[in-house]
């Protein structure tokens, strides 16, 4: 990585608070996050809970990240279910979910309705197409920002740069399917993790 | 008057009004997507096309594009083109068919494994499990990132853009709002 770790700028994130406090304080935090998430949720729900909330520091968010993924169904709702259960049981994993996904979801509904009833035009488009290249930018930024946090990796910095490079090769590269690599190269990672752990 | 009632009648159909058959294929056929979607909600479009534009015919390739797209830079999670590709189609019951199809079996089976997981924090299995599953994780980010910029790659603009997003969110606090803002103006005006 070319870039100095985010510490050198002082940007350390707080350090991490009690968590939320109630169902209201999930339901806000997700539907803050949610709101702000334009092209993906996860750069700012990395930023809310990490950076701002501190209710987790990077490697715990990168862990939440790892079993969002590994989960069948979308990362980001996963995410929201689990924490929102391991805060305060099955009416948290509701809290966040609810806060994730009502306000984006009627808002996106009503922008459909609006273009099916007005037609789309090139202008339009074109700015879909900004938007994504800078929300690409946004998913590379957490990649870069969750980086400091392989120093501790009991696999080894090597081990580690090998096994990402490795997908990004894989799937960045070559495209091969997400799912594909994922149930390949995962267990595999677990093996050399488990091997370097053994008592 | 008359416009708005049939703007209203038009919130409960899409391009087919759906019977229950259809609704309840829908769910199904959704659901059973949605434990495919190992990495991302966005990695089943491929399926949904060939289920929604191919087999069942309800939108032409502009129209499912068009949703994915509008989805995409709409604010919340990317599967919410799951609501919208079925809205277009069928309005709001097909929207509410295959959101829950999509949701429901996943989120269950998510919120068992996890729990199932958290009692054995400790032990040596899962602790490999998420030491060696972070540099898979962040690779995957990297590499997703990099397919999203894939149809705007040949543009001069496209790069720098994603560099300037980049470096902006590690070393600075600005909100990625901004940035949002910025990239549909540049889009707006044609440069990407």
């Amino acid at each position: 990585m070319g870039l100095s770790p985010p510490e050198a700028a002082g940007l350390n994130p707080p350090p991490p608070a009690p968590g939320p406090q109630s169902l209201r304080d999930l339901f806000f935090a997700f539907n803050r996050l949610s709101m702000q998430g334009f092209g993906g949720v996860l750069p700012v729900a990395q930023r809310v809970l990490v950076e701002q909330l501190g209710w987790m520091d990077r490697a715990g968010f990168v862990q939440l990240m790892s079993l969002g993924q590994v989960l069948p169904g979308p990362n980001i709702v996963n995410m929201a279910v689990i924490y929102g259960d391991r805060c305060m049981g099955w009416r948290g994993s509701l809290a966040a979910l609810s806060g994730l996904m009502l306000a984006p979801l009627a808002i996106v509904l009503v922008l459909a309705w609006i273009m099916r009833l007005g037609g789309t035009s090139a202008h339009l488009s074109g700015a879909l197409r900004g938007m994504a290249v800078v929300s690409a930018g946004l998913i590379i930024s957490i990649a870069i920002k969750s980086w400091p946090t392989l120093r501790r990796n009991v696999m080894g910095m090597p081990m580690c740069i090998a096994i990402a490079g490795t997908v990004v090769a894989l799937v960045g590269v070559l495209r091969l399917p997400l799912a594909y690599v994922l149930l390949s190269l995962g267990p595999i990672a677990w093996g050399i993790a488990r091997w370097k752990l053994r008592p | 008057m008359e416009a708005v009632a049939r703007a209203l009648v038009d919130l409960m159909s899409g391009t087919q009004a759906l019977s229950w058959a259809d609704l309840s294929q829908l769910f199904v056929h959704f659901a059973l997507l949605s434990f495919l979607a190992i990495g991302g909600a966005i990695t089943t479009v491929p399926d949904m096309h060939r289920l929604v534009v191919g087999e069942w015919g309800w939108l032409n390739d502009a129209q499912f594009s068009g949703s994915v797209a509008l989805a995409q830079a709409a604010p919340g999670p990317n599967v919410l083109f799951v609501a919208v590709i079925a809205f277009n189609a069928g309005g709001l019951p097909g929207a509410a068919a295959a959101l829950t199809g999509t949701l429901l079996p996943t989120t269950l089976l998510s919120l068992g494994a996890a729990r199932w997981g958290e009692q054995r924090r400790d032990t040596l299995g899962l602790q490999a499990f998420i030491q060696g599953m972070a540099p898979v994780t962040i690779g995957m980010l990297a590499s997703t990132g990099w397919v999203l910029t894939e149809p705007s790659r040949s543009e001069w603009m496209c790069l720098p853009l994603v560099g300037a997003t980049v470096w902006l969110m590690v070393r600075t606090r600005i909100s990625p709002l901004w940035m949002i803002g910025a990239g549909a103006l540049i889009g707006l005006m044609g440069w990407i």
